[in-house]
């Protein structure tokens, strides 16, 4: 790997994986570091239930951004890191590095924002950690939350086949478009805003109704809806084929893509859960989804296939069809 | 909000004609633009071409032509001046003769990603006791932006920003391709939004002077479909004409306003084109009343002698002459993570668009 840390060893490509599965593996060892969204621990004296544990930190700007602001962010991410497991999340910890010069009333509305995330999700925020930097040492505010959650119906990872369904519970790419837009003053996206939200609900309303229908699911953040089904059939003998007119995309998202040379596929979403799931199951998860708030726009976007294996891939509205590879870091916009 | 369903009734219509059309010999046409080459993959229109029809990717990507010195330049002005630089986010991962913006702002260099040349010019007002150099690379298309920025420093008198000039205009490039003769092109895909600059008669000469069809396209699925679907059609009648499929959007004149903020604050000059060579007419550089503004005349430096990588093909790949397929390189020394030419980084480069949708 590289002599020094590049920014796209945190974007989630391909040179964040070689740092995970090189440095990071290598030192820490194997035997004890779980790779997946949580680590599944079992505690002495526990019985069947088992824990999710997960961590994640949070930086972004603006800290304030269309729809949301960094503080929700940080709990709705680490509920959903213990959603996707297939964990019902109990308890967060929230520490926050400040940069000296932060106004108090930015860190008072970010954590009221905390504090309605924790409740709407059902989680309680239990301990936590205030560090102050000199300023410019720190983008105003970093923040990071742990989670614990319990297992209470076992992992939800199953082995994926051939005619599985992809669902996702709703539009593509808002929150790193809306963000993306806002950074960087594309007023035609007015109206765009980032999908955050907890996915537990959601979630664990399709695991009560299809005990067994979710073979897979990860919620589809830096990345995108790209990397996380490059991760599934990555050294698989499966392919992901998405169908590139039923992909729900808002027309604004379209628009700043178009401008910035930007994939939809490839963008952020802090609000998005993609599942893949029996194809007996499809419909009936669908109609789950779309009776929660989480869930209004949810879709069919493709399916699990042999052609391909390994890779991912669209059909087109003109029946062509592209691959999706994994990328090696962030988009970055182009310059006509 | 609407949420798009890509069904359209005419893109159904012409995608099942560019399917089924039956050629009765070889048809090569050209897209001169990149967004163009990465749209025609990225639609899969491509991959629905009949047999017989050949798309040759155009030197129509600014980060891929843009020569080695150029950045090399852009490095040792930062290292040497310590001036923050602005850029484009393409031009990042690019390699220089001997590193990458990428990997001199890990080393230390203040390099800023911007969207607009505005943008660099406000970091240069908000913070008057830095440098901002921004690197003025592209076509037509951003040329204007670039001018009106350079315009607006010198009006509101800001001296800590400069443009380290190294934009181009398309036309030329495909006069000199069409002169060079290595490639038989028998018509071209022209982009839409150069177009909407330099107007429908900035590209008459292709069928004037070399007697090729051509037609100016839009970039949605529809525009690539129709814009091939009549391009072919000229092409088997033998017509030489420009017909323009976007006229929604380009003019027979173009857009007189932008063409004369250009001609007030750049003036032609021969340009060197990466894998091309000096194309004569076909660069931009600042006019003298800009020369405080121009970082190659503010910022001195000496240039270490420009190293080309071994073995890249990105030049005849630029003109037309290989696939990128072709390359030794490509997809074994010479991958997006570890590009060995620009073709391989910028997001409208044929070989990084080659990659991306082939593996």
């Amino acid at each position: 790997m590289e002599d020094k840390i590049l920014l796209g060893h945190g974007s989630g490509g391909k040179l964040m994986n070689e740092l995970i599965h090189g440095l990071i593996k290598e030192t820490f060892g194997s035997d004890s570091l779980q790779l997946d969204d949580s680590a599944i621990l079992s505690l002495d004296g526990m019985d069947e239930k088992k824990l999710a544990f997960t961590t994640d930190s949070y930086t972004i700007t603006p800290v304030f951004f269309p729809g949301g602001n960094i503080g929700e962010l940080a709990v709705n991410g680490t509920v959903n890191d213990l959603a996707v497991m297939g964990a019902k999340p109990m308890y967060i910890s929230s520490a926050f590095i400040l940069e000296e010069g932060l106004p108090v009333s930015d860190l008072k509305k970010i954590m009221v924002s905390m504090k309605t995330a924790a409740d709407y999700a059902g989680v309680k925020i239990v301990t936590g950690d205030t560090k102050v930097v000199e300023k410019g040492k720190a983008d105003k505010i970093f923040i990071n939350t742990s989670g614990i959650g319990i297992l209470e119906s076992g992992v939800q990872r199953r082995d994926i086949e051939a005619g599985d369904l992809i669902v996702i519970n709703g539009t593509i790419g808002d929150h790193g478009i809306s963000v993306m837009a806002e950074r960087n003053g594309l007023s035609f996206s007015k109206g765009l805003v980032s999908d955050c939200a907890p996915l537990n609900h959601l979630i664990g309303a399709v695991m009560h109704a299809c005990p067994e229908g979710i073979k897979f699911m990860r919620d589809a953040t830096r990345g995108g809806a790209a990397s996380v089904l490059n991760e599934v059939v990555q050294n698989s003998p499966f392919s992901a084929r998405l169908m590139e007119s039923d992909l729900p995309i808002r027309e604004e998202v379209h628009g700043v893509c178009d401008i910035l040379g930007i994939d939809p596929l490839y963008a952020a979403n802090e609000g998005k859960v993609i599942m893949i799931v029996k194809k007996s199951d499809g419909e009936k998860i669908l109609e789950i989804m779309r009776d929660i708030t989480e869930g209004k726009e949810a879709a069919i976007i493709g399916k699990i296939t042999s052609r391909y294996p390994g890779k991912v891939y669209v059909e087109t509205a003109v029946g062509g069809k592209r691959m999706l590879a994994l990328l090696i870091e962030e988009q970055l916009p182009r310059i006509c | 909000m609407e949420i798009t369903m890509k069904k359209d009734e005419l893109v159904n219509e012409f995608s099942k004609k560019l399917k089924n059309l039956q050629l009765e010999r070889k048809i090569n046409i050209m897209e001169v633009c990149g967004t163009h080459t990465v749209q025609f993959f990225h639609t899969g229109v491509k991959d629905i071409f009949p047999g017989k029809l050949n798309l040759v990717d155009g030197p129509g990507c600014p980060v891929c032509v843009t020569t080695n010195d150029y950045l090399d330049r852009a490095v040792e002005i930062a290292r040497k001046h310590k001036v923050t630089v602005c850029t484009f986010g393409d031009m990042m991962r690019v390699p220089s003769s001997y590193s990458s913006l990428q990997k001199e702002k890990a080393e230390g260099i203040d390099v800023v990603i911007v969207y607009s040349p505005l943008d660099a010019l406000t970091i240069a007002r908000d913070n008057p006791d830095r440098e901002v150099v921004f690197l003025s690379v592209g076509f037509e298309t951003t040329i204007p932006t670039e001018a009106i920025t350079a315009k607006k420093a010198k009006d509101e008198n800001i001296k800590n920003f400069s443009l380290l000039a190294g934009n181009k205009v398309t036309p030329p490039a495909v006069a000199a391709l069409l002169e060079s003769e290595e490639v038989n092109i028998d018509g071209f895909i022209l982009p839409g939004h150069v177009s909407a600059i330099t107007g429908v008669k900035g590209w008459r000469f292709i069928s004037e002077t070399y007697k090729k069809a051509s037609v100016i396209a839009g970039f949605s699925t529809k525009d690539l479909l129709m814009g091939t679907l009549v391009l072919i059609n000229l092409i088997q009648k033998n017509e030489t004409k420009i017909l323009n499929e976007y006229a929604e959007v380009v003019t027979e004149q173009g857009n007189v306003k932008a063409q004369e903020i250009m001609d007030e604050v750049f003036e032609p000059c021969d340009a060197n084109w990466r894998g091309i060579g000096i194309i004569p007419g076909s660069g931009m550089k600042l006019r003298d009343t800009y020369a405080d503004f121009d970082a190659e005349k503010k910022f001195p430096v000496t240039l270490p002698p420009v190293v080309e990588p071994k073995g890249c093909r990105c030049g005849e790949v630029l003109r037309g002459i290989i696939t990128p397929l072709e390359c030794p390189l490509f997809g074994k020394t010479c991958t997006p993570r570890n590009p060995v030419g620009a073709c391989m980084v910028s997001t409208e480069g044929s070989c990084a668009a080659y990659y991306k949708y082939s593996s």
